[in-house]
């Protein structure tokens, strides 16, 4: 079997803020295979956020082991980080984070000017990644002409212009309607089913069921790993498992 | 990333905020224009200085005729005719400082030739002078020994004078009539131009002094061996004074002036004057030119000031660039890109604004047109480096940001 794509062990992150330490997130160890969809729940300030910053290279553990893609990432400073990112992740967030002067497809290919992509072959990486979010005739649209369900699939179509292994989403129903949500996670699922990873944050149990495995924090831990027909996975041991 | 790229992106968020940019612009444009316009117009003010101690000719001085007082009332410069050919004569072989003293005699009259006339200056004066004055003899010659001893009706004329008595054709051996007295031209001048103040030094005729002592109206004025002034030149720039002081010693001597009694002549050193006035004059445009340049300085600050606010605004655009790959060195180059961008554009508008001002200057303003491309590189180059080192610090700032808490940030 090939490595996972997300091998995590120990991870915990320490805040200070003023004279007191916030534990945000407390020996997390997980798994995650190639092709999986995830969810991750909880209610705010579970660790969730934490937990998605550390999986997606934006922050380092305080303490354990990250592994994406086989590569030890938990001492990489902040640009080979970076590049990391620009390589192998994607980001979806809740408020999309489009550049507003920039067109769609200005927007899409973002990534790729950063990884030194020359001008003409982005152009159609970018083009091809916004054909597949549907939006071939948007293209040259601002943000501000695009409904929100359309900026949502911009932002889609920028995480995945680098063919990254790895899509992460904060939230990315949050801002639109229920209809509009629907057809997102029906967007990501099909990414999905076309081989990409997804690790997805949501509130709503109904967007989570998209998902083939949900993870439940509360108060900085993982208390709860199940698969999509709700079966409790086996909790992947925890520090002293050394990789 | 690449420069193309900081470049496309640069542009792309200076077009975003139109106003603000052009106000960031303005800054550096005001100061990079007062900055060529004031080394310009420095330029400018030494140029006529020089033009004018090259019309004057080098290290030239001046002996006028005193004043004439009876009765008390004192009668102004050139009353008291005093000056004589043998006190120019005294000079060259008492006063070691100066190398030729020429005697000198002026009228102004109407000069004829053939149908038409003119009214132009004539002197009388001999080759000592067109030395002493550096005027270069254009076609045919100057005046012979023979000629300044036995008063010959000979002429070297101006160009002015060609101008206006022979439509610009060589006049030598023509006869044009001073006073109804015919005079042969013998040569002309090279042209001088004009005085930065307005006066043509072109516009003039040279005879023989003892010519215009014994057949012009002004010998009766001066009579015997008197004349107007005698035209000095020194050997060295260094000497002017040294030679003012020997020829005022030498004169009151001659003149039997007892001590304590006034001088009845005036030594003038203009070239001096005119040296001291250039210095003051560069140090006037010099000091305009550092108040300018500390206007660019404050363009700058505008620039630091207004990429400070331009990052705090776009924080979460600098998250989101971090997030799909921008490392920090990416980051502050876009930054200053944009800063160096505003201080550049500012930079040529600028230099453009500031060499037009000049031009109007030396259109409207009589004041010579001197353009230094040297100063328009270094304007250029001085704004380049505003921009980089004031739009450091904002760029410095946006590139440590920390890609969480700047995507969070609303």
């Amino acid at each position: 079997m090939k490595t996972p794509i997300i091998q995590a062990r120990g991870l915990s992150r320490d805040y200070t803020v003023g004279a007191q330490t916030v534990n945000a997130l407390i020996d997390f160890s997980i798994d995650i295979r190639h092709g999986e969809f995830v969810a991750i729940m909880g209610p705010s300030g579970s660790g969730k956020s934490t937990c998605m910053h550390l999986l997606g290279c934006l922050d380092t553990p305080t303490a354990g082991k990250y592994q994406l893609d086989g590569e030890d990432v938990s001492t990489l400073d902040a640009d080979a980080l970076a590049g990391l990112r620009q390589r192998r992740i994607g980001f979806v967030f809740q408020s999309f984070n489009l550049l507003a002067g920039a067109s769609a497809i200005a927007n899409v290919e973002l990534p790729l000017v950063y990884g030194g992509v020359p001008r003409v072959g982005r152009l159609a990486q970018a083009a091809a990644a916004l054909d597949s979010v549907g939006l071939t005739d948007r293209a040259h649209y601002l943000p501000t002409q695009l409904s929100g369900g359309q900026m949502q699939r911009v932002a889609i179509a920028r995480a995945i212009v680098n063919r990254p292994a790895l899509v992460l989403a904060d939230e990315p129903t949050g801002a639109l309607d229920t209809q509009t949500g629907q057809e997102i996670m029906a967007l990501l699922a099909e990414l999905n089913r076309s081989g990409i990873t997804i690790v997805l944050i949501t509130h709503e149990a109904e967007i989570a069921t998209y998902a083939q495995r949900v993870l439940f924090f509360r108060d900085g831990r993982l208390i709860e790993d199940r698969n999509a027909s709700g079966d409790l996975l086996v909790r992947p041991p925890s520090g002293e498992d050394k990789l | 990333m690449k420069l193309s790229d900081s470049l496309l992106s640069a542009a792309a968020s200076l077009r975003a905020n139109k106003l603000r940019t052009a106000l960031t612009t303005l800054g550096i444009i005001i100061g990079v224009a007062a900055v060529i316009a004031m080394v310009g117009v420095g330029k400018g003010a030494q140029l006529r200085i020089e033009e004018a101690i090259q019309g004057l000719g080098e290290n030239v001085l001046f002996v006028r005729n005193g004043t004439n007082v009876a009765g008390g009332v004192r009668g102004g410069a050139n009353t008291k005719i005093s000056l004589t050919e043998a006190d120019a004569a005294a000079i060259v072989t008492g006063a070691p400082s100066i190398r030729i003293a020429a005697p000198t005699l002026r009228a102004t009259g109407q000069i004829i030739s053939g149908n038409t006339n003119w009214f132009t200056t004539i002197y009388g004066v001999g080759d000592a002078y067109l030395q002493a004055r550096e005027w270069q003899i254009g076609t045919g010659r100057t005046f012979n020994p023979n000629e300044e001893r036995a008063s010959t009706k000979v002429a070297i004329v101006g160009q002015t004078i060609i101008e206006q008595l022979f439509s610009g054709q060589d006049p030598v051996g023509e006869t044009i009539r001073v006073e109804r007295i015919p005079f042969r031209i013998i040569g002309t001048t090279r042209a001088k131009g004009e005085s930065s103040w307005g006066r043509d030094h072109d516009d003039v005729v040279f005879v023989p002094l003892s010519a215009a002592r014994s057949r012009l109206d002004v010998g009766k004025r001066y009579r015997g061996s008197l004349v107007r002034d005698i035209t000095l030149k020194a050997h060295s720039a260094d000497l002017l004074e040294t030679a003012e002081q020997e020829v005022t010693d030498l004169l009151r001597q001659r003149h039997r002036i007892r001590p304590g009694a006034p001088d009845d002549f005036y030594v003038r050193n203009i070239a001096q004057y005119l040296e001291a006035r250039a210095k003051s004059e560069r140090t006037m445009a010099y000091l305009l030119a550092a108040v300018a340049g500390i206007s660019l300085l404050v363009g700058g600050i505008g620039i630091m000031n207004i990429m400070l606010v331009s990052v705090t605004e776009r924080t979460r655009e600098v998250g989101l660039r971090m997030a799909v790959g921008a490392r920090r060195i990416d980051i502050l180059v876009q930054f200053v890109t944009e800063a160096l961008a505003v201080s550049l554009i500012g930079g040529v508008i600028g230099v453009a604004l500031g060499l037009g001002g000049l031009a109007a200057t030396a259109h409207w303003g009589d004041w010579p047109l001197v353009i230094s491309p040297l100063s328009a590189v270094i304007a250029m180059g001085f704004s380049a480096l505003v921009g980089i080192f004031f739009g450091y610090y904002p760029a410095h700032k946006a590139s440590r940001l920390d890609p969480i808490v700047a995507l969070r940030r609303e």
